[in-house]
Order: C-alpha cells, then sequence, then structure tokens
C-alpha cells in the first residue's frame, strides 16, 4: 500500500545523499594539495557514473534479491520487477527504495577514493570501483538490509541474527574504512609521504564539503526508516545532536592538544558524528545519542593522530572517520539501545546481553569481509599494471596527467592549437 | 658578494630549501613565477578548446651570498632541485653591487652574514 507521505520524504532523501557524494567530492578537494584537486573531485563524480550502472545492473539485485545469508541473487538484476508497486512490507514503489538505495553504494564507492587520492590512475579507479561496487557493497547491505545473516533472525555462531544497523554502519561506514586501508596498502605511499608536508590546500572546501554532508545526512539517516515513521523521525533528530556533540568534543581535544582549535579538525568530527549515529540513528535515545557523539570522539581522534606517523599512506583518513566511528556507533548500540525507543530490543544498559553479541558480530565480520574482498580486488588489478602514476606523474599532479585540466588553470601561456572558431587561421593565446 | 638566483620546479622547492639549510646558506627569498625552458608543453582540453601550455609554474631562489658561499649555493640548488628530466630549471649569478641589513644598517659583506657568525 502505497504512502504519499512516506515517498515523497524517501524521493527526497535519496536526492538529498545524491548530493553527498559531491559533497564529499568538496571535502576531499579541499584537503589535498592544487594539482590534484581535480582529479579528487573527479573520483567521487565517476562513482556516481559506475556504480549507477553496476547498481541497476546487477548491484541492487545482490543486496536486495532473496538469494542466501551472505548474497542476494538475480531476482532484481536489469532491474526485473522493479516497478510502482512497493516491496513487501514497505509503503513506497520498489523504484524509489531501488534509487533511494543506489545513492548509498554510490557514496560508498565514492569514500574509498580518500585513502588512494594523489597517485592511483584513474582509468584503473573506475575498473576498481565498477568491481566493487559489485563483490563489495552489495555483499554486506544484503547482511543487514537485505534479509542476510545479521538481519535474517537465523542463528549463526553466538547471534540470533538480530544484529541492528539502521543506516549502513556494516556496509557504508565499516565497509569503506576497511576497503579504504586495504586499497591504501595496495596501492602504496605517495612519493612524499613521510618526507614532506603534505597539507590541504583549501580549509574552506574542507568546511563546505562536511556541511553538505552533514545536510545530505539528514536524509541518509533520517530516510533510512523507508518513510515518516518514527524510526526516521528519531534518526533525524539524532543526526543533529551526535555530531553537535562530537564538533564540541573534538574543539575540546584540539584544544587541550595544542591549545588551538582547528577547522579541518572541525570538518572531521562533523563526519565523525555523522557516521557514529548511521548505525544506532533509529535504535538510541536523544540523550544516548549525545553520549555516542562525545565517545565516538575518542578513538576516531586518536586513529587520526596515529596514522601519519606510520608508514600506511591512507591518504584522506577513511578508516578513522569511517571505519572507526561506524564500527564504535555498531557496538554502542549493543549498550544503549532501547525498546521504549527502538521497538526492537534492548541493550546491556537495560538488562539484554544478546543484542550486544549481535553487534559484536558485526564489528567482526564487516571489517574482515571489506578488507580482504578489496585487497583481493586491488592485488588482481595491480597484477594487470597501471595502478598507480610514476614519480614524474605524480610531481606534475594527477589533475594534468589524468583530465589533461587544472583544477586552477591561469591561461597565461597557454597557445590555441585547435581552434574551432571561424578565425581559426590565427594563433589565440588566452584562457580561450 | 653575489646573488644567486635559481629557478626550479615547485615540487623540488623544499628539497632545495632543506639543500640550502645543511649547506648552512641561510637568508633566501622565494617566489612562485611562470617561465619556459624548453620542456615539452602539455596539452590541456577544457571542452572545445584545446590548448598548448607553453609555460610552466616554478620557483624562483634569491639568494644573496658573500663569494665564499657561491660555490656551495650553486651546489645546494642542483642537488635539491635536479630529477634528470627535462624542465629542472637554471641558476643564474650575478654581482651584486650593494647590500643593507635594515635592522641594524649593516652594509655589504656583513648584512648577507648571518646573524650569530
Amino acid at each position: 500500500m502505497i504512502d504519499s507521505g512516506d515517498t515523497a520524504w524517501t524521493m527526497a532523501s535519496g536526492a538529498l545523499v545524491m548530493f553527498m557524494t559531491i559533497g564529499l567530492g568538496v571535502f576531499y578537494t579541499g584537503l589535498v594539495r592544487p594539482k590534484n584537486g581535480l582529479n579528487t573531485f573527479m573520483m567521487c563524480v565517476a562513482a556516481l557514473a559506475v556504480v549507477t550502472i553496476s547498481w541497476a545492473l546487477i548491484g541492487y539485485s545482490l543486496a536486495f534479491g532473496e538469494g542466501s545469508g551472505f548474497i542476494g541473487n538475480f531476482d532484481h538484476a536489469f532491474l526485473k520487477d522493479v516497478g510502482f508497486e512497493p516491496r513487501e512490507g514497505q509503503t513506497v514503489p520498489h523504484l524509489v527504495f531501488f534509487m533511494f538505495q543506489a545513492t548509498f553504494c554510490i557514496l560508498t564507492a565514492a569514500l574509498v577514493s580518500g585513502a588512494v587520492v594523489e597517485r592511483m590512475r584513474f582509468v584503473p579507479y573506475l575498473g576498481f570501483i565498477a568491481i566493487w561496487s559489485i563483490f563489495v557493497y552489495p555483499v554486506m547491505a544484503h547482511w543487514v538490509f537485505g534479509g542476510g545473516f545479521l538481519s535474517g533472525g537465523e542463528e549463526f555462531l553466538w547471534s540470533d541474527g538480530g544484529t541492528l544497523d539502521f543506516a549502513g554502519g556494516v556496509p557504508v561506514e565499516m565497509g569503506s574504512g576497511f576497503s579504504a586501508l586495504a586499497a591504501a596498502l595496495i596501492v602504496g605511499a605517495r612519493k612524499d609521504y613521510g618526507r614532506l608536508a603534505l597539507l590541504p590546500h583549501n580549509t574552506i572546501y574542507v568546511l563546505l564539503g562536511a556541511g553538505i554532508l552533514w545536510f545530505g545526512w539528514f536524509g541518509f539517516n533520517g530516510g533510512s526508516g523507508i518513510g515518516t515513521n518514527n524510526a526516521s523521525v528519531l534518526a533525524f533528530a539524532n543526526t543533529l545532536l551526535t555530531p553537535a556533540c562530537t564538533l564540541a568534543t573534538w574543539f575540546l581535544l584540539d584544544y587541550l592538544r595544542r591549545r588551538r582549535i582547528t577547522a579541518v579538525g572541525a570538518g572531521t568530527a562533523i563526519i565523525v558524528g555523522c557516521v557514529g549515529i548511521t548505525p544506532a540513528g533509529a535504535f538510541v535515545s536523544p540523550a544516548w545519542a549525545m553520549v555516542l557523539g562525545v565517545l565516538v570522539t575518542l578513538p576516531c581522534y586518536a586513529v587520526i593522530v596515529w596514522r601519519p606517523r606510520t608508514h600506511v599512506d591512507e591518504t584522506l583518513d577513511v578508516l578513522a572517520a569511517h571505519g572507526i566511528a561506524g564500527l564504535t556507533g555498531i557496538l554502542f548500540i549493543g549498550f544503549a539501545a532501547q525498546i521504549a525507543w527502538n521497538d526492537a530490543a534492548d541493550g546491556l544498559f537495560y538488562g539484554e546481553s544478546q543484542l550486544l553479541g549481535d553487534q559484536f558480530l558485526a564489528a567482526i565480520v564487516a571489517p574482515a569481509y571489506a578488507f580482504i574482498a578489496t585487497y583481493l580486488i586491488l592485488s588482481v588489478i595491480k597484477a594487470i599494471g597501471g595502478l598507480r602514476a610514476s614519480e614524474r606523474e605524480e610531481a606534475l599532479g594527477m589533475d594534468v596527467i589524468s583530465h589533461g585540466e587544472e583544477a586552477y588553470v591561469s591561461g597565461e601561456g597557454a597557445v590555441l592549437v585547435t581552434p574551432e572558431s571561424p578565425r581559426d587561421h590565427e594563433l589565440v593565446a588566452g584562457p580561450g | 658578494m653575489k646573488l644567486v638566483i635559481g629557478i626550479v620546479r615547485p615540487e623540488k622547492a623544499n628539497d632545495v630549501l632543506e639543500a640550502l639549510y645543511r649547506a648552512e646558506v641561510r637568508g633566501v627569498s622565494l617566489s612562485r613565477v611562470q617561465g619556459h625552458g624548453g620542456e615539452l608543453e602539455r596539452v590541456e582540453t577544457y571542452r572545445g578548446t584545446t590548448v598548448k601550455m607553453g609555460l610552466s609554474e616554478k620557483v624562483r631562489f634569491e639568494v644573496a651570498v658573500s663569494d665564499a658561499f657561491v660555490q656551495t649555493a650553486i651546489d645546494a640548488l642542483c642537488a635539491g632541485g635536479r630529477t634528470g628530466d627535462v624542465g629542472d630549471g637554471k641558476v643564474f649569478v650575478i654581482p651584486l653591487e650593494r647590500a643593507v641589513r635594515i635592522r641594524t644598517g649593516e652594509t655589504d659583506e656583513g648584512a648577507v652574514t648571518p646573524v650569530g657568525d
């Protein structure tokens, strides 16, 4: 039975989440050097092309087709039987649900690019996200959203199949974070990593991108109830509360550490808070959501301070901001979930220990699968060759190497070589 | 007393600074410049407009040194700036007529000698 209010909000939410991928492009671009700004943004834009197609052809079916506990089937391949009729138990047209879920897979693939910016070649990257969006994201989405072994209510090891993940702590956050770690290890560090200071080039972009992401996250979390039900309402409000507390906690940690409250830190905090509440949005009370905002800051801040001292050039800290924050949110549900708010299960603080076990299982299998699967995919692409730019290309910048354009082009010294204007007998200098 | 001018790749600027610092050459100015020195031209395309980029971004170092430090400064610029590919840049040395340290009014050799030496 289609409900117009539910449908309207889910459509709006899908559009909000789609714009998050652009926001992520702005955020990531601000964090890299100017000579790689365009390439970094294009890695996000590319996900909109490649992943939309793979999702429509096969990804959606592998995630939401009935299938087994591990992966869906081919029932909805090529969008078969995806039309105006709602899915069982839903109140929005199947096509709207398909589109809403597509935007999640697109964003997640784009997130992984943060680990490999400034040195991975663009064409191998396109191949990577095409394969990744078929074999990694849909599998993990099936586990928690599509009736897989984390959500199907069937026993598995010590779990009773009742893992709670509202908006994608497993497939989106842990999926991207631990895939990013594997990607950074296979692609390898930038040539100057650990030798030169490689700094963000536009901190305004960092804050603007983080702001767009937070705005979009109201659709990401607030729309994940697939309607305007209590779950969506609770998640919507919590999406303001948790990141605000994370932001304040980050301010405090920055101040204690260096006596300066940083803007790049603030942008990061917004992401960390939004990620933390992603799995927990509809399962914990607003008060607990605020506590989560404080708690999720601590491990993420620690990893972000520690990671650059290692040899792992996981360039934009996807592991810390998404993997670790998502894992924290998933585990937090096991403690603070409350039937009075979520109508599903109580956590440890409310006298039930089963849920924590279920959450713990997700916190083990999700990172392991994301890491191993991504590691294998990229190993194969690396064996084929051309995975990363040469040192000379890296020095010139990926904008010119991959796209033949620059993010900040002056036009000075540019000589027109193939004029398409009537004056094509002249050589015209200028930006064109 | 000479003015040593080194024009290098922007991505090698930090290496040059480090080399100068290690050679104990202090007192450096640098500016971003655009230039053309025979390197291969890049072709870029914006919609239907294809252009050859004849100018490349470079960083220009200016180091005023006493005669004893000229070779040291040249060596540091070359060592820090070299990649072996076309476009590594040039070093020019020109005589320097006068120099004044504004704070103290010291002139010439005194003005280009680091404080404390």
